[in-house]
């Protein structure tokens, strides 16, 4: 018999029950909520008179909707339909007793910033919210994957969820990066070589020395992209760097508590027999930093590419890549870094975390920003908070940035903050779609410091030029 | 939930791949706290301009397929966010199966739990179903869940693969926490294993 993985492992520490067809009702350890996919299935708990099972286990906190802006605690400042979502969570929260983190409170942020900044997410753990993005929180070696509000209702009411197992999947990037380029290089050169829908079905363990050589907040970001490679999950073994950021966490394990936690933990690895499914390989060194031209997350190239032509393409991708140049006004052949950019967004939960600011601000010190308008939007209230401390809050004022409170803002464009139509946005968010960061807006990913590079250019830039 | 059985009727083709949860829904209409009333905003910024007008050229706006209850849409379906917004509009909208090559994977298991039959099949049963579709309302698809088949107006059938559980919930409807609240005790016997082993969590 082969060895397991440490999908495998999880997995099998966390079957509650296994019907005879494979079926498994997964037991679930954190479960986060946020105010847009949770009203639905609060509303159904009372209509059927549940309770929440496992409080102590469930956290919340609001993030899509709430607005960046000073001043915010004044209802006033959010629409009808946004102030009745953030109303209904406060309530629910109270109603059904889970933990809550309001706008009031400074550790309020990104649902997926907040769970980990707080130590509640951990090794071996299983952890859901209704947000696609849960995947983050596979950095900490926790299986963590996003679910439908029907799920959400169902994990409150019962504390698990019906799964099938997935596929293993590794992903691994040997050797190192080279200077300038950043874990969101990483996960957007694994999405360009496997596709929007190579991860499907799969659980991504992501190694290799990249990947080791990486801090928390770079795993962070790796797995957070992993849904935009199709896989629900991605995940990365925990080691010395995972049990330093989570030593002392709030909600982290103590005194004998801590030593029986590692214990197990340093068992969660995958064996060397294991088996994959599907194994993908990167190297480290020929990694560049890397902008999408399209719409979809796939659509990567190295910043020293040109635009391509739909003729490039095969199948159903050369008419979506034609609809993809027409939407974000683009010409084939027009050098990647002559696009002119209007507005430059920092922040996000797949950027938003204290380092990414460090390096964004590392490039802007001493300049002044040649776009439109450059916003940095921190994670959390307690990033914000250590950015100010270490005066990264000053360069980016002095350079003309906006420094906002925290929030998810224009990764998703729910509260004020969006693009204008025609308007075209550096962005450290994760998705490109069409109409994502506003009607009719353009956007083009990149890492905080290519970000921060545009910002200060005026144009997409190489980074590496400006090191 | 509703049932899903048998359907005959209008399918409507879409052949744009990675069509996102985005465009099933944009998220200006997230921000309801109901689940019903989302129809009129499916495929929003597609089917609308800003003045609220429709788009002729846009599949659905098309008189032959304004009351399809059948998408057939290109690879990679229902990628991007977890909103279960997204089936709910296409419920609402009264899409009650949606047929591709493949499935982003949330967006397919949010489909079961609202009564919506996704279905994979083969590039090349799903070019032909396309053809079938571009006919117009005269090209009625057959989909019957219990024998796993889908039939294109011309009489070819394709047979579509199904997790046996998930059948079985849709055929009758079956609410997934009732009946994982009768596993109560198994969740029980796990929770007091888990708080000897990992006291922590
Ligand atoms: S920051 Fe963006 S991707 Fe992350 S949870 Fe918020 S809206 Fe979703």
């Amino acid at each position: 018999m082969s060895g397991k993985t440490l999908y495998d492992k999880i997995w099998d520490a966390h079957i509650a029950h296994e019907a005879e067809d494979g079926t498994c009702l997964l037991y679930i350890d954190r479960h986060l909520v946020h105010e847009v996919t949770s009203p639905q299935a609060f509303e159904g708990l009372r209509m059927t008179g549940r309770r929440v099972r496992a409080p102590e286990k469930t956290i919340a906190v609001p993030d899509h909707n709430v607005p960046t802006t000073a001043g915010r605690e004044n209802p006033d400042q959010m629409t009808e339909d946004s102030r009745i979502q953030v109303a209904a969570l406060d309530k629910n929260a109270r109603d059904f007793g889970i933990h809550y983190y309001p706008v009031s409170d400074i550790r309020q942020g990104i649902v997926h910033i907040v769970g980990p900044e707080q130590g509640w997410t951990l090794p071996g753990m299983t952890v859901v919210c209704g947000d696609s993005h849960t995947a983050t929180h596979g950095a900490f070696g926790a299986l963590a994957h996003g679910i439908g509000t029907s799920e959400v209702e169902h994990v409150l009411a019962t504390q698990t969820l019906i799964q099938k197992k997935s596929k293993n999947m590794k992903v691994e990037i040997t050797g190192s990066l080279r200077p300038g380029v950043t874990a969101k290089d990483i996960t957007l050169s694994v999405i360009g070589a496997t596709g929007t829908a190579g991860g499907t079905g799969y659980v991504i363990e992501y190694c290799g020395q990249a990947i080791r050589e990486l801090s928390m907040e770079g795993r962070m970001t790796v797995c957070n992209m992993a849904i935009e490679g199709g896989a629900r999950a991605g995940l990365i073994a925990p080691d010395e760097t995972t049990y330093a950021y989570v030593k002392g966490r709030p909600h982290a394990p103590k005194g004998a508590d801590w030593d029986k936690a590692m214990a197990w933990w340093a068992t969660l690895f995958s064996d060397d027999d294991a088996h994959w499914d599907k194994v993908v390989t990167l190297k480290g060194e020929d990694i560049a930093p890397v902008v999408t031209w399209g719409t979809s997350p796939e659509d990567v190239l190295p910043i020293t590419a040109t635009v391509p032509h739909p003729d490039d393409f095969t199948g159903g991708k050369v008419d979506a890549a034609r609809r993809s140049l027409d939407y974000m006004g683009l010409v084939p052949g027009q050098k990647l870094t002559d696009v002119a950019i209007d507005t430059v967004f920092i922040g996000s939960c797949t950027n938003g975390r204290i380092e990414d600011l460090r390096a964004a601000a590392e490039i802007v010190k001493g300049k002044k920003i040649a776009v439109k308008r450059a916003m940095v939007v921190p994670g959390s209230g307690l990033v914000r908070a250590q950015a100010e401390a270490e005066g990264l809050a000053q360069v980016f004022i002095d350079a003309g940035f906006e420094w906002r409170l925290a929030g998810c803002s224009m990764c998703l464009a729910m509260n004020p903050d969006q693009l204008a139509p025609g308007e075209r946005c550096a962005s450290t968010s994760n998705r490109n779609f069409e109409g994502r960061q506003g009607y009719k807006g353009r956007t083009h990913l990149v890492s905080p410091a290519m970000a921060a590079a545009a910002a200060v250019t005026g144009r997409l830039t190489d980074v590496r030029e400006m090191m | 939930m509703q049932k899903f059985t048998t359907l005959t009727g209008i399918a409507a083709p879409m052949p744009l791949v990675n069509i996102d949860t985005d465009m099933i829904i944009p998220k200006q209409f997230l921000k309801t706290i109901q689940r019903s009333g989302l129809g009129k905003n499916l495929f929003d910024e597609m089917r609308f301009d800003r003045e609220g007008n429709e788009n002729p050229d846009f599949v659905l706006n098309q008189p032959q397929y304004r009351s399809a209850e059948i998408l057939i849409a290109g690879d990679n379906f229902g990628c991007g966010s977890s909103r279960e917004h997204a089936p709910w509009a296409l419920l609402d909208f009264g899409i009650r199966c949606v047929i591709s090559t493949s499935f982003a994977d949330i967006f397919y298991s949010n489909c079961f739990k609202n009564g919506i039959l996704p279905i994979a099949l083969p590039a090349d049963a799903v070019a032909l179903l396309m053809q079938d579709a571009e006919k117009g309302a005269n090209a009625r698809v057959q989909i019957d869940l219990a024998a796993q088949t889908v039939t294109a107006s011309d009489g070819e059938t394709f047979h579509f693969d199904i997790d046996p559980f998930k059948k079985h919930c849709l055929l009758n409807g079956l609410d997934d926490i009732g009946l994982t609240m009768e596993k109560g005790t198994a969740i029980d016997a796990f929770e007091a294993r888990a708080a000897a082993d990992r006291p922590w969590v």
